[in-house]
């Protein structure tokens, strides 16, 4: 194998480790790019501190719907308190939501919150939420959950209604461990 | 495929037996085994598509259940992309490049070797899982998840058969580039080079960039699965769609890779045929960088109705758009060259005239399909079924056939059946349209993809296009017989061929010499 060879192969061996990386390098770009944009559906992580801060919009309303799913054929029961609720942007509402573990196991579950139509999103803030926190429930145990939001008053006149929904996910640690309070 | 006999006493010809074929590091001898490779396992994804046209002869559940069926599109897919038409192209590949560049062989034969002998292990995986528990994939050939994680005991191995396929392609894209790079006659200049070596260099440059990015989405999966990470999974923090992103961002170019080497082999064929050199080399070379450069901005058009903001629809929609314009300057090159030109219609010249009016009314289903506002109406539907298999069918496998009856007596020293060859032809193309075109109809109208049952509205059509499907099924074993009598003996081919043929693969004897171009031959 002469030189030239030996070098043109060596680069391109480099170009394929290099867009191997760069499939997995498009998971953190696509995050920060649908954080950046408000794509997607996706809703901050944790309460925003400035709620308060907005102006009440008194002259418009805006619905919005509360949905609630179960995945992967979980034991439980989840459902909104109300369906839909007339709001006024920049006004701060609470509603909640129920869940009941109906299976014979304590489950931890997460709720992941998405916001249709996904460009609404970034206008959509909670201050409070269950879904911040990882939840658990005991055989049985049900209660109800509260989430805190404001619908931003630059949401765009077209949007009239905005749907949050949650689904509820296993979070892999439903063990037989004792939570540690007793423990303590 | 011929036993070569050494015409020179320095040449060391073929080991005898199997070996032969297992330890062999020929250019020739690997071609040719790609080329089997590919016709069989056209043969096995043809058998899986007579069962879909089976099964949708008649509306209702007939044959097998809706699990089976969707192997069978699943597998359908995965076979005919990776084990048809990408060996087949590989396969033209390893034997045309250094014969037409004036190459003793390719320049890395050792990997030459594996890169092919990887794939039989990786097929045979692949159709192993439609014996194990819980059945072969069934979720798309596009492994969207979370429906492909619900794959029983097959999911690991499908996952690893595509990491054994796409390590096969990348090697053989490396050698394709570095061979071209490095191992052409003194006077052979990169503008000087036919365009079927130039499609090929484009489209080994496609591969090196994008199969390892499938690579690396599908080991996404596998850890989703297997090893408790959620880059795909919502409950983690990930996100599904994601995945069509990655696997698009592989996929668009992916169906580039599928095309650009047919349009290479159309390009050898038609000045042949017309008698007259290519018209307008310098903008096809262009035009070729041109298509594989857009394919990587434009992922996003396979997935409008995602739920992509406007400004998105609209970028990936003009973005699409745009690639009709290199494509066009290629359709109109070809055109032109045929125009005055004295032209003769043997089977691989009708095949390449079959190849450029067929595939571009493929080229316009996909320009319906890009317009975003009316996919929503057409996607997932069997509208989007025709458009592919058009350019997929008689695009990319029509230019595989041409160029097979084209090659052919040079390959093996025989001339097929003329003849046969033109019924092939004939046959082909009456029946492909009647198991595609009524597909348009049909999606039209709202029959949805990968569904086993249809409403009774869809039934004519479906009828017409299953017969049409099994024809053309049935019209292949033609194809098959010609290749094997011409392998076995025929009318002797002289060293040109073609009255038309030009450049330094038609200046070797037919077939030629087990090692060729070992003094590199010198280009004025």
């Amino acid at each position: 194998m002469n030189d030239a060879i030996r070098k043109t192969s060596l680069r391109l061996l480099l170009v394929t480790l290099a867009m191997f990386g760069f499939g997995f390098v498009m998971v953190p770009i696509y995050d920060v790019f649908c954080d950046w944009t408000g794509l997607n559906g996706r809703t901050a992580d944790g309460p925003i501190a400035n709620a308060q801060a907005y102006e009440i919009d008194s002259s418009r309303l805006v619905t919005v719907e509360f949905i609630a799913s179960v995945n992967q054929n979980l034991p439980w029961e989840f459902q909104p308190e109300v369906v839909k609720m007339q709001v006024h942007p920049g006004q701060v509402y609470r509603t909640q939501f129920y869940a009941r573990n109906l299976g014979k196991q304590a489950i931890v579950g997460h709720a992941v919150p998405s916001v249709a139509p996904g460009i609404a999103a970034q206008h959509f803030h909670k201050t409070e939420c269950f879904c911040f926190t990882e939840q658990r429930f005991e055989s049985g145990e049900g209660r109800w959950m509260p989430v805190q939001f404001v619908v931003d008053p630059q949401l765009p006149d077209k949007y009239e209604v905005v749907t949050l929904s949650y689904t509820f996910f296993d979070s892999g640690k439903t063990t037989t461990q004792q939570p540690r309070l007793e423990i303590l | 495929m011929s036993t070569a006999a050494a015409h020179d006493a320095h040449d060391h010809g073929p080991a005898s037996g199997l070996s032969r074929w297992i330890f062999t590091t020929n250019h020739k001898d690997i071609g040719t085994l790609y080329l089997l490779f590919s016709l069989l396992m056209f043969f096995v994804g043809g058998a899986m598509a007579m069962v879909i046209r089976a099964e949708l002869f008649q509306p209702g559940l007939q044959f097998v259940n809706p699990m089976f069926f969707n192997t069978m599109t699943t597998m359908h897919a995965l076979i005919m992309i990776f084990g048809a038409v990408m060996p087949a192209f590989v396969g033209l590949a390893n034997w045309l490049i250094p014969i037409m560049l004036g190459a003793p062989d390719m320049a890395l034969p050792r990997m030459n070797n594996w890169s092919f002998w990887i794939l039989p292990f990786a097929f045979t995986m692949l159709l192993s899982t439609l014996f194990m528990d819980g059945g072969g994939p069934a979720g798309g050939w596009t492994l969207y998840p979370p429906l492909v994680l619900q794959t029983g005991d097959a999911f690991p191995f499908v996952i690893f058969s595509i990491h054994m396929m796409g390590l096969s392609s990348i090697m053989g894209a490396i050698n394709v580039v570095v061979t071209i790079l490095n191992m052409r006659a003194p006077g052979m200049t990169l503008m000087k080079m036919p365009l079927f070596v130039w499609t090929w260099l484009i489209t080994a440059y496609l591969l090196i960039a994008v199969m390892p990015v499938l690579a690396g989405a599908v080991t996404m999966l596998l850890t989703d699965k297997f090893f408790g990470t959620s880059f795909f999974s919502a409950a983690g923090g990930g996100d599904p769609v994601m995945f069509q992103h990655i696997f698009w961002f592989f996929g668009h170019p992916e169906v580039y890779i599928l095309i650009l080497p047919a349009f290479g082999i159309v390009s050898q064929i038609i000045p042949t045929f017309a008698r007259k050199p290519l018209f307008g080399y310098s903008s096809m070379v262009y035009a070729t960088a041109s298509i594989a450069f857009l394919s990587f901005l434009v992922w996003a058009h396979h997935m409008f109705t995602v739920g992509m903001p406007l400004a998105g629809e609209l970028f990936f929609m003009y973005a699409t758009m745009l690639i009709a314009v290199p494509t066009g300057v290629k359709v109109f090159n070809w055109v032109s060259t045929m125009w005055k030109g004295s032209m003769t219609f043997e089977t691989p010249m009708l095949f390449a005239l079959g190849f450029v009016f067929m595939f571009t009314i493929g080229g316009f289903s996909g320009l319906m399909l890009a317009i975003a506002p009316v996919d929503f109406q057409y996607h997932d539907t069997y509208f989007v079924v025709a458009h592919f298999h058009y350019v997929l069918v008689t695009g990319a496998i029509y230019a595989i056939m041409a160029g097979a009856y084209y090659w052919l007596p040079k390959w093996t020293g025989n001339m097929y059946n003329e003849t046969l060859g033109k019924w092939h032809f004939w046959l082909s193309t009456i029946f492909v349209n009647v198991l595609f075109f009524p597909q348009h109809f049909l999606g039209l109208a709202g029959m949805p993809r990968r569904i086993p049952d249809y409403s009774i509205q869809f039934t004519e059509f479906n009828v017409i296009s299953s017969l049409g499907g099994f024809a053309f099924g049935l019209t292949q074993l033609l194809f098959a017989y010609i290749v094997i009598s011409t392998i076995r003996g025929g009318k002797k081919a002289t060293d040109q061929v073609w009255e038309g043929a030009e450049g330094l693969e038609w200046t070797l004897p037919s077939p030629p010499p087990y090692h060729s171009f070992t003094t590199a031959p010198v280009i004025k």
